[in-house]
């Protein structure tokens, strides 16, 4: 681990001001990820501001009646709020099926948005990798990609965006919040991860320096029918294969709104757009519903050995929205 | 049961918590690396990126002047150690770190940084500027590799009983399959760490090992030290499963840091640094072919096992012991091969050999079963052997019928439909299956003192090891008994080398090796007039009365049988019950004996579904070096586990014990795998039972 | 109080406040065990994969590992040795010797804090990945065996204690619910 200055800070401006007068500098939440990235110095930031007593923890009312939930907010408390337990349950189930109790209690909602890929060759200084060395390679496409991206990878990169969390905000059309010198500002989930292209160094649409507030989920998307279901490697305390939540509104045997977002698939949470547009306004059927996974699925380019991510996507999509239809 | 007529107490065969439980669940228990010490200095391992090169340099220079750095050891100035140091199996490469340029694999160490502090020492040690030329290398394992050579016969020669090729080719039903499992982890949660010092002219050490003695021995022979020079403590261990029967690389290191800085150098390894630098279970292939008659009786065992060796140091992973004793037949031929690769040299993991072995033999009786419609169970009752059908000596005690019957009464298998896939609970299919399993069992030689004190209590003093087995309390009871007397008038002391020579917690013998040698001690001191005005210690090494020669089969036997649930949506394999019926001889204490086979249990519910070292094709390295990637069973994966025992006394064993170390794991694997067959109706040949492979395309 | 590298930190552990000028790279778990000698808490794995670091902070578990010392400040921590600290072991300490809720004894101190954090969660009310309706309330709910597994699950033992674990820290639950 490299040096590195340590700062806590009580006001967002302070937090903003020191970052803008050192370009090496790091917020501090939990520090799951960066931390365990710092050791093997894969992240070596010059300070850590310590952004962990500013004063946006805490799940609230939003102004268009829906929650916002302040990006210092643990992810503890985030799954555990009754209203985000109630309005979106799927969120809620998302983040209890991320790591462990412990990091857990650890982790902020902000940070969460901000988790690196789990890539073995990213976390192993030795190997080559694009993300963390731009033009230095990508040893997982010809080597071992078994939990790699079916969509949207390029060959710079196919490693996979390892949040749970940020599969079901997907599917909720969250937004957002964060602040910059120049004032606050938002950008909704769906733009907030770039593609991989040929810049996999290149995350997310965060100007240098900003500061994640919140996170809100507008009304809307409130959905008590909703649900998250994550396939791992083992029962728990894994990251995904593959995950899916989803949201469904039935009137009358027809499909209302319908978000259906994919973990483990892509770099970002994959938004399955190409489904929700075959399901929505349409009566539910289970060959419409299988109809429209597969079309999500066309779109699919697995690798070499992860093909079986196609099949286990594709079966996901239509047992949860079959359980969502049945209750 | 049968034990002897003598024994007045009720030492062996109770329950009893573990006499150390108060210390482990306070945080007091100190481990390896837990003993504080004075003027301490910390050693980094540095390790090669490449899988097969050569140092071109290392630049120490700019390391020398960082805060804190004491200095840089590596095959140019650390001591020179001894080529012809003996680990399992002769001279061990592996032990030859820092004696030259070469690098045979990767993980390999290449440097030690030594500082004041534990960051000093890493920032050093990220820092230290490593040039290797990288040669062309080969890791990857298949059975018919053209380096593959017959393996050393030093574990039992191969079977060739019978005529295999004509029982074969006259057997109405064969079965002629191939299996394979990938490289496996120990993963023992403490990480290899040792803190060593002199002390005067004596090298002295806490370390993580499964037996100080031996651990002591080897590292004496390997820094051309009197055995007399070196002292080894290792009083509490954080769980060994085989990777810490040698002396290992963070010993090796601390001593060297120690002897070129003058001072205590303790040496930790990181949970990335087990997997790339200690021994793992390697990969295996294998060939089993069966032939029977249509009433079930086996014509022929033909088991045929590849696995995956380094040139550094022989190792032998003894996949077809299980077919020389598990099952009458007229025809036996085994072979083992080993494939010499530009890996990590393999060791032992919990049940070497036999593990992925019984996983082979086992599906492969399953698939006999399904072919001639005979149920599991009563196709290995069929087969029950009345003499070793290779060594044709008469078996000692062999209760695996009693394990298989009572097992199959608790688990509810009469009542199962041999059909596969015809059970269903939603949208989950649900299957049964079962594994035999047989591990041989012995005493070694050890040495043992019992001191009568004044005050009527006892000390006994042997260089046993607790990695987790409950030796403390178990050989209270075993001497207890020796010496009639209650527990509580025994004190132990083990895990120390000065105690003298004794075998280690290693192969299922650790139990029986050390009751014999306190049994002896205890009768000789029976012997002795008692004297209440000083304390009486004899002191017995049972190498003088060790014989080497066998004459009779005795194994520790076991029946396994397991529920699984499969959702073929997703892949999904979780372990529904798991029960385990275990032919162990008398066994010692109950509460602990059951913890220990349910733990060999779950590792072997590990092996069945989550457990594989992933190699990247072009590096060689392993990937998936952390628990992160390489999954061992969570709390989760793992059901209410029954075990329970046969009532058994084994004559030929001291106090009537058989080891129990090991035995959970050996079934498991296949017991799971044959209940996914009878859930799915496909057969998994290959370990383990990711949900890739299992994942169905659903209409 | 901070220049570059290093910090002038005060840690209240078990009870009792240590002033410790470390360098920032410290985590929690090498400032408890070499600073403080507090060696119960293990070091696994070191990147938050197995558990056996974990301790409280401020009643809530997490692994110290990925804790830096420094962030730590101003918490009330609480490690295994303060478990029981006036040497009378609790009841959960009690349940895993009697119900040997271990081997080798490695991942114990982990395995007892996480369970002390974990029944203070489901007291609370917080549902987890094993509860079957989220949007209910947990509180309600019964802990069975099931919900002990997942809320356990980021404590690894390779031993296989599990089951015996999950009997002591249910047992000790009904013991609780008893005297609550």
């Amino acid at each position: 681990m490299k040096e590195f200055g340590y700062r806590r800070v009580k006001h967002v401006q302070e937090a903003l001001a020191l970052t803008a007068n050192d370009t090496g500098a790091r917020y501090l939440g939990g520090g799951t990820n960066l931390v365990d990235l710092m050791k093997d110095e894969i992240e070596a930031p010059s300070q850590l501001v310590d952004v962990r007593f500013l004063p946006l923890s805490g799940v609230r009312e939003a102004p268009d009646g829906g929650l916002a939930i302040g990006a210092t907010t643990s992810n503890s408390d985030a799954a555990a709020h009754p209203e985000v337990r109630r309005r979106y349950p799927a969120l809620s189930q998302a983040v209890l099926a991320g790591a462990s109790g412990q990091l857990r209690n650890m982790a902020t909602v902000g940070g969460n948005l901000l988790q690196r890929t789990r890539c073995a060759y990213f976390a192993d200084p030795s190997e080559p990798c694009n993300k963390r060395l731009p033009g230095s390679g990508c040893p997982a496409l010809p080597g071992e990609h078994h939990n790699h991206a079916i969509f949207d990878w390029s060959r710079h990169c196919v490693a996979t965006h390892p949040s749970d969390m940020a599969v079901a905000l997907a599917a909720f059309d969250a937004v957002v919040h964060y602040e910059t010198l120049d004032g606050p500002a938002e950008i909704p989930l769906s733009e907030f991860y770039l593609p991989v292209g040929d810049t996999p160094h290149r995350e997310t649409a965060l100007p240098p320096g900003a500061l994640i507030t919140a996170v809100s989920l507008p009304k809307s998307a409130a959905c008590p029918r909703s649900r998250y279901r994550k396939v791992r490697e083992r029962a728990s305390y894994a990251f995904a294969t593959v995950s899916v939540a989803a949201a469904l509104e039935l009137h009358d045997g027809l499909v209302g709104r319908v978000g259906i977002a994919l973990g483990g698939v892509a770099s970002r949470p994959w938004r399955a757009r190409v489904a929700e547009a075959a399901l929505h306004g349409e009566p539910f059927t289970g060959a419409g519903l299988r109809d429209a996974a597969e079309a999500e699925l066309a779109a699919a380019k697995p690798l070499r050995d992860n093909g079986y991510k196609v099949t286990l996507a594709r079966n996901l999509i239509v047992a949860v929205l079959t359980e969502l239809a049945e209750r | 049961m049968n034990a002897p007529a003598d024994v007045i107490t009720d030492a062996v065969g109770t329950s009893r918590p573990r006499l150390e439980g108060p210390e482990k669940v306070s945080g007091r228990a100190r481990y390896a690396a837990d003993h504080p010490m004075h003027d301490l200095a910390f050693g980094v391992v540095v390790t090669s990126p490449v899988a097969r090169g050569r140092i071109r340099d290392i630049d120490a220079s700019a390391v020398l002047t960082m805060p804190g750095v004491l200095g840089v050891l590596d095959h140019r100035n650390a001591p020179r150690l001894d080529p012809q140091a003996s680990g399992f199996f002769g001279p061990d490469g592996s032990m030859q770190l820092l004696q030259s340029d070469s690098i045979p694999h990767a993980g390999r160490a290449v440097a030690l940084v030594v500082a004041q502090t534990p960051h000093e020492a890493q920032a050093a040690a990220d820092a230290l500027a490593v040039t290797c030329d990288a040669h062309p290398h080969d890791t990857t394992f298949t059975a018919d590799h053209p380096a593959g050579r017959a393996a050393l016969t030093v574990l039992g020669e191969d079977a060739n009983v019978g005529d295999v090729d004509a029982e074969l080719a006259s057997s109405p039903v064969v079965v002629d399959e191939r299996y394979f499992t990938p490289e496996e982890h120990c993963s023992a949660m403490e990480p290899h760490a040792a803190t060593a010092w002199w002390d005067g002219g004596r090298l002295q050490a806490f370390d993580s090992n499964q037996g100080a003695f031996d651990v002591a021995r080897t590292l004496a022979s390997l820094f051309s030290l009197e055995l007399d020079q070196v002292r080894v403590r290792s009083e509490h261990v954080g769980g060994g499963f085989g990777s810490k029967g040698l002396l290992g690389p963070q010993l090796i290191l601390a001593t060297m840091g120690s002897m070129a800085f003058g001072r205590p150098v303790r040496v930790t390894l990181t949970r990335r640094q087990v997997f790339l630098m200690i021994g793992m279970r390697p990969a295996t292939e294998q060939r089993v072919r069966l032939g029977a008659d249509t009433d079930g009786s086996l014509r022929a065992i033909d088991h045929q096992a590849a696995f995956e060796i380094s040139p550094l140091a022989e190792w032998v992973e003894n996949c077809p012991e299980g077919s020389k004793v598990l099952y009458a037949t007229r025809a036996i031929r085994t072979r083992i091969t080993a494939v010499p690769l530009d890996l990590t040299p393999p060791g032992p993991m919990r049940g070497p050999g036999l593990t992925p072995g019984s996983f082979a033999l086992e599906s492969a009786m399953d698939e006999l079963a399904e072919r001639l419609g005979i149920d599991p169970l009563e196709l290995r009752l069929r087969n029950e052997p009345a003499v070793g059908p290779v060594s044709g000596l008469p078996y000692g005690s062999r209760n695996l019928a009693a394990c298989l019957r009572e097992g199959a009464r608790r688990f509810g298998w009469h009542s199962r439909d041999p059909r596969p896939r015809r059970r269903r609970e939603g949208h989950l299919l649900v299957g049964t299956g079962l594994a035999a399993t047989a591990f041989g069992s012995s005493a070694f030689p050890s040495t043992a003192s019992i001191t009568a004190e004044t005050d009527g209590s006892y000390t006994v003093r042997i260089a046993a090891s607790d990695i987790g087995t409950g030796s403390r309390t178990a050989l209270v009871a075993i001497a207890a008994e020796a010496l009639r007397v209650g527990t509580e008038r025994i004190r132990i002391r083990i895990a120390d080398s000065d105690l003298g020579p004794a075998w280690s917690a290693s192969g299922s013998r650790g139990t029986p090796s050390w009751a014999w040698a306190i049994n002896e001690a205890a009768t000789r001191l029976r012997e002795q007039p008692h004297d209440p005005t000083r304390p009486v210690t004899v002191t017995v090494d049972t190498a003088e009365l060790f014989t080497g020669r066998f004459v009779r089969e005795v194994h520790a036997y076991s029946a396994i049988f397991a529920e699984v649930t499969v959702d073929p949506a997703t892949g999904e394999v979780r372990t529904r019950r798991l029960l385990g019926m275990f032919a162990i001889g008398r066994v010692v204490n109950p509460l602990l004996a059951r913890s220990q086979v349910i733990g060999g249990m779950i590792m072997g519910l590990g092996m069945a579904l989550h457990e594989e070292g992933v190699r990247d094709p072009v590096s060689g390295r392993q990937v998936n070096a952390d628990f992160a990637g390489y999954h061992i069973p969570a709390h989760a994966d793992v059901p209410d586990i029954e075990a329970d025992f046969v009532p058994e006394y084994e004559p030929d064993e001291p106090s009537g014990v058989k080891g129990a170390g090991e035995i959970g794991t050996v079934g498991t694997a296949a017991a799971i795998a044959n209940a996914v067959w009878h859930a799915t109706g496909l057969r998994h040949r290959v370990l383990p039972i990711r949900l890739d492979r299992v994942v169905e395309e659903m209409a | 109080m901070n220049d570059d590298g290093r910090s002038d930190i005060s840690l209240r552990v078990n009870d009792v406040t240590h002033g410790l000028n470390v360098d920032n790279r410290t985590t929690l778990l090498d400032a408890l065990r070499d600073a403080l000698d507090l060696t119960g808490s293990k070091k696994g794995c070191d990147r938050g994969q197995c558990g056996a670091c974990t301790v409280l902070l401020d009643g809530r578990r997490v692994v110290s590992c990925l804790t830096l010392a420094v962030a730590a400040e101003g918490t009330e921590i609480t490690t295994v040795e303060g478990l029981a600290p006036d040497g009378e072991l609790r009841p959960l300490q009690r349940a895993f010797i009697q119900l040997d809720g271990f081997q080798c004894g490695y991942c114990t101190s982990g395995q007892l804090c996480s369970a002390v954090g974990m029944l203070a969660e489901h007291a609370a009310g917080w549902p987890s990945a094993a509860t079957v309706d989220v949007s209910a309330d947990a509180s309600a709910q019964e802990l069975d065996a099931v919900e002990v597994r997942e809320r356990m699950s980021g404590n690894l033992c390779r031993c296989g204690a599990y089951p015996s674990i999950v009997r002591a820290v249910l047992e000790t639950a009904d013991q609780q619910a008893v005297t609550r």
